[in-house]
């Protein structure tokens, strides 16, 4: 105990010693004075000793969940509250039914302000469904993801300015274009091994904001392109008001078909090669599954959703500019994929909610968002790799059952 | 003629300062084989301290050459205390983990630091103060190569030949080759691994924050994003030279600093950016291992 | 070095005609750099047979298989594989998934499990080759996937029955036991539908229970599912046990070839094998 205070107190006065020039001195190089924030050296001091020491009871609870594990024991008796809420019927029902409920109701009781944060934070989670599967399924680093939101967002804003193009035909485009960009961005980097594939993606996408900011005929440079129309109802007229509402509703079928969709990739033969990919590359190919196909598939249909939300995303800001397609959004929507448990739904879903609702309604979070979501990451990666629900994975069906299936089937 | 010297001086300056960053991304590959996403930020961190200590330093009235030593000798301390705590707290606990999570935590902790200044100090761009002094026996060229440049080129070249002094003939340096040939053999015969990894990334930080000083004062200001892209250029010059490779890391950052120069004197500086990952992506698919690294085939 | 080119007529002498033989392999060789791993080896496998591969550490036996796989490109030499159904070909630089399509899958002598998935999982990729359901097939879910779909699951579960692993089907693959790892790893490979198993040291790390259940395994493979072996193995109580010929390899050259009889008794083996820790 006091060993343990004595270590902690001597982590506090390194991080005091750390901090110490950027978190107490400020210089103003033009008018020559210098300010000293005292105040934030003892915050720094008791910060960093609490926090170290629950740092080093997580690091002794992480050591013994790994001993555990490497003997073979079960994590834990209970499952985890994810898994019971994904397996109970008991449980999930009524939370299901209910969930459905808000979600109904959400545009018809709240004002369009906060609809219209709900659009943006579902076209987030669309965004993170489709990382997913390129990150936590096949383990394709990709910190060039919004590449592919710009590309979607870019074909309808110029589809529109240029050909006036809709928005029921861009969307459909949008999503194309995002593959199409995928598997050609794709092709070349195949062979790259993880680490490098990160950086090049990253490149992908820094490159794709510099092409958009300085072709100022097709994309009007760092002006943007405005009046982008919102979603059409059948030529409806529709008051500013009702649009959102409306888009909200597509968004919530937008979220719930691409959770169909990933859900039966998932379970099936392509989803497992994925899976495998991403497990051990050279066992994978040595069982007969072919690398680059497999590969771009992942990217292409990761591209393909990030391509269908730029599209709305596109319409719902009716505006567009570079600015919106920053490294910044890339690494938001990894984060949202890494808090939410690689190759998990669910978890990806609450994620995106939470990290996108949270600033906008906590505004002192809003501030510091980027340094938790830094923290986050390393925090996840350290002590819960499997993020805040962990992907359950399937069962088959035992032999027994599926031969009688089959026969009764004929 | 003229101005093609001039793209020449402002490349290889520029050269110069990507391989000090760089030698520090090759390093910690070649022994952890991991991308230090955050080691762009360790050289910014180096810069912010130089310009802090600086503008403190000039207020309790010193001056000139005193200043631009102290200021480095303070940022070169501070970036090697962050880079060992770094290593510490984000990548220790996942030396055994699948590969992509340090990754993850290194571009974590990128963010992380980013907005830590951002937080402590200020979005906006600082000035800094220009420390290097002018020298006169350069004024003849000054329209070529200025002192900064001139001064820039030589810290680098001494930086660079003190590390490979130090690779080359101290103990750590035997025991920094040992761990990156065969870590755990290294482990075997005594070596203190540990202690290794930490060794290199203080080396690496010290190297970078050398940089960060220099380019500071060489630019006139600086942010706290400055280390994202320069980061992101460095580690394609390290590759470019074929990662894990030091002497590959100097020739990849010269060529890359030379590209950049002329392609932004020549063609466009829009695209400058554009430049460097082109390279870099260039160089992935033909040579993936670099200028210098040798084709290794994994084992199965 | 006399004593090796004096032992290649015998090989090419016990070369069987191209309509009887699965696999030939012609004067193989790959270098790493400035090494050798392995010089102008060849070597054959019958319809039917179990084959042998041995010879002491870093001989070049994994190295062999990494090349007739596809894994690496072999520097020089022909491998040529003559299907019992399909045509013959020249496979050399083949990528490893165009290799086991053609119908030769491998185990790994260091384990890759994907170990994040599940045991009947890690068995289905095997099926992967045989199946055809594309993205939007998976998608759309019409009645051939489906049925695509309940035959993989049932032929894994057969396999892993005939491993004896059908228990531990839903487990992730990371945590069952050593030697069920690697009976997992002979179940995958067999998913494939090959006609020739290669198997990297099967028996490492088993004790002798499991191995002597191992040795009816691969028996029981070649008599009951018509697939001929090629097999890498350190324990030549086995070797001797189940092969039908043997092939000695060290340091990158074959040194000698025959029945387990011949091997037992040629002086070159015994020199070979005494030369290092009696490790055999
Ligand atoms: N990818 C590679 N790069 C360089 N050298 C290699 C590579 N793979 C194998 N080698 C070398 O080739 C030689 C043969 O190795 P190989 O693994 O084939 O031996 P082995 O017969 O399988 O030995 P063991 O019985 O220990 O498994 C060794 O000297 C090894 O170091
Ligand atoms: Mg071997």
């Amino acid at each position: 105990m006091v060993d343990n205070i004595k270590r902690s107190l001597l982590v506090s006065i390194w991080f005091v010693f750390l901090t110490f020039p950027l978190m107490v001195v400020k210089v103003n190089t033009l008018k020559n004075i210098v300010e000293w924030r005292w105040i934030n050296m003892l915050w720094v001091a008791i910060g960093a000793f609490v926090l170290s020491i629950v740092w080093r009871w997580a690091m002794e609870r992480r050591q013994l969940k790994n001993k555990k594990a490497e003997q073979g024991e079960e994590e834990s008796v209970l499952p985890g509250f994810g898994q019971r809420l994904l397996e109970d019927p008991k449980i999930f029902k009524p939370v299901l039914i209910a969930l459905a409920l808000v979600t109904l109701v959400f545009p018809l009781v709240v004002d369009i302000y906060q609809t219209n944060i709900m659009v943006l934070a579902l076209i987030f989670v669309v965004l993170g469904l489709g990382l997913n599967v390129t990150v936590g399924l096949a383990g394709l680093l990709d910190l060039g993801y919004v590449a592919f939101f710009a590309v979607g967002a870019y074909t309808y804003g110029v589809l529109n300015s240029f050909f006036g193009f809709g928005f029921w035909i861009s969307l459909p485009l949008g999503g194309l274009m995002g593959a199409l960009f995928g598997i050609v961005l794709g092709f070349p980097i195949l062979r790259l091994r993880g680490d490098y594939l990160a950086i090049v993606t990253l490149g992908f996408g820094s490159i794709a904001k510099i092409v958009i900011e300085n072709w100022e005929e097709v994309f009007n440079g760092a002006k943007g392109i405005a009046n982008i129309p919102r979603p059409g109802f059948f030529g409806a007229e529709m008051s500013i008001h009702t649009a959102t509402t409306y888009t909200y509703y597509l968004m919530i079928l937008m979220v719930l078909f691409a959770i169909f969709i990933t859900n039966r990739l998932k379970d099936s033969r392509i989803g497992r090669a994925w899976m495998a990919l991403r497990e051990d590359e050279i066992a994978c190919v040595a069982m007969g599954v072919d690398m680059a196909r497999t590969k771009l598939g992942a990217y292409a249909f990761g591209a393909f959703w990030a391509g269908l939300a730029g599209v709305i995303f596109a319409s719902r800001n009716t505006y567009i500019n570079p600015n919106s397609f920053t490294f910044m959004e890339s690494a938001l929507v990894l984060s949202i994929v890494v808090m939410g448990g690689m190759g998990s739904i669910i978890g990806v879903i609450v994620a995106a909610l939470v990290l996108i609702l949270m600033p906008e309604y906590l505004r002192a979070f809003a501030e510091y968002r980027m340094l938790m979501f830094g923290a986050v990451m390393v925090l996840m990666m350290i002590f819960r790799p499997e993020g805040l629900i962990a992907n359950v994975r399937r069962k088959y069906a035992g032999r027994k059952v599926v031969t009688e299936d089959a026969n009764a089937r004929g | 003629m003229e101005y093609f010297l001039e793209l020449s001086s402002s490349g290889l300056v520029r050269g110069s300062i990507y391989a000090l960053i760089a030698l520090g991304y090759t390093m910690v590959y070649g022994i952890i084989q991991l991308i230090n996403f955050a080691h762009g930020e360790i050289y910014m961190i180096g810069a912010f301290v130089a310009l802090i200590v600086s503008g403190v330093l000039t207020i309790y009235g010193f001056s000139g050459v005193s200043i631009l030593i102290l200021a480095g000798l303070i940022a070169v301390i501070y970036a090697a205390a962050y880079g060992y705590t770094l290593e510490k707290i984000a990548y220790r606990p996942l030396r055994n983990a699948p590969r992509l999570s340090p990754l993850i935590s290194a571009i974590g902790m990128s963010l992380f630091l980013q907005n830590y200044v951002l937080l402590a100090q200020t979005p906006d761009f600082l000035r800094f103060p220009a420390l290097i002094p002018d020298f006169e026996f350069m004024e003849p060229i000054a329209h070529i190569m200025g002192s900064p440049e001139l001064v820039i080129l030589v810290t680098s070249a001494v930086s660079r030949v003190g590390l490979t002094v130090l690779i080359k003939y101290t103990r750590i340096g035997k025991a920094m080759r040992a761990t990156q040939q065969d870590m755990t053999m290294a482990r075997l015969v005594g070596v203190n691994v540990d202690n290794v990894i930490s060794m290199t990334f203080i080396i690496g930080s010290v190297l970078a924050a050398i940089g960060g000083v220099l380019v500071g004062s060489y630019i006139g200001q600086i942010n706290f994003y400055i280390g994202f892209m320069a980061g992101v250029k460095a580690f394609t010059a390290a590759v470019l030279g074929g990662i894990g490779n030091i002497p590959g890391a100097v020739l990849g950052a010269l060529v890359l600093g030379l590209t950049e120069a002329y392609a932004a004197g020549y063609i466009s500086s829009a695209y400058e950016d554009v430049f460097a990952f082109g390279v870099l992506v260039l160089i992935l698919i033909l040579r993936p291992s670099g200028l210098l690294g040798k084709a290794v085939k994994q084992k199965v | 070095m006399p004593e090796v080119s004096k032992t290649m007529p015998e090989v090419s002498k016990t070369m069987a005609e191209p309509d009887n033989v699965l696999l030939d392999v012609k004067d193989l060789t790959m270098d790493f750099g400035g090494l050798r791993a392995i010089d102008a080896v060849s070597l054959n496998v019958c319809p039917g047979e179990i084959v042998a591969l041995i010879g002491p550490n870093g001989a070049g036996k994994t190295t062999f298989f990494n090349c007739v796989t596809g894994i690496y490109k072999p520097t020089n030499g022909a491998v040529m594989v003559h299907p019992p159904e399909g045509k013959s070909q020249k496979i050399n630089g083949f990528k490893s998934n165009r290799v086991t399509t053609i119908g030769m899958a491998r185990t790994f002598q260091n384990i890759r499990l994907f170990q994040n998935m599940t045991v009947l999982e890690n068995v289905m990729i095997g099926r992967h080759c045989r199946t055809t359901t594309s993205i939007i097939g998976a998608i759309l879910r019409g009645s051939k996937t489906r049925r695509q779909e309940r035959e993989t699951i049932e032929i894994s579960y057969d396999l892993l029955e005939k491993v004896g692993l059908v228990d531990f089907a839903d487990e992730f693959a990371k945590n069952l036991p050593y030697g069920a790892q690697r009976r997992l790893e002979i179940a995958r490979a067999m998913a494939t539908d090959p006609f020739l198993l290669l198997l990297d040291e099967p028996a490492a790390g088993m004790n002798p229970q499991e191995t002597k259940a191992l040795d009816e395994l691969i028996v029981r493979i070649r008599d009951k599912e018509k697939i001929s072996i090629l097999l890498i193995e350190h324990d030549m109580k086995l070797v001797m046990n189940i092969s039908d010929r043997i092939y000695v390899m060290e340091y990158g050259k074959e040194i000698a070839q025959g029945s387990p009889m011949d091997i037992r008794n040629n002086p070159k083996v015994i020199e070979a094998y005494l030369g290092e820790d009696a490790d055999a």
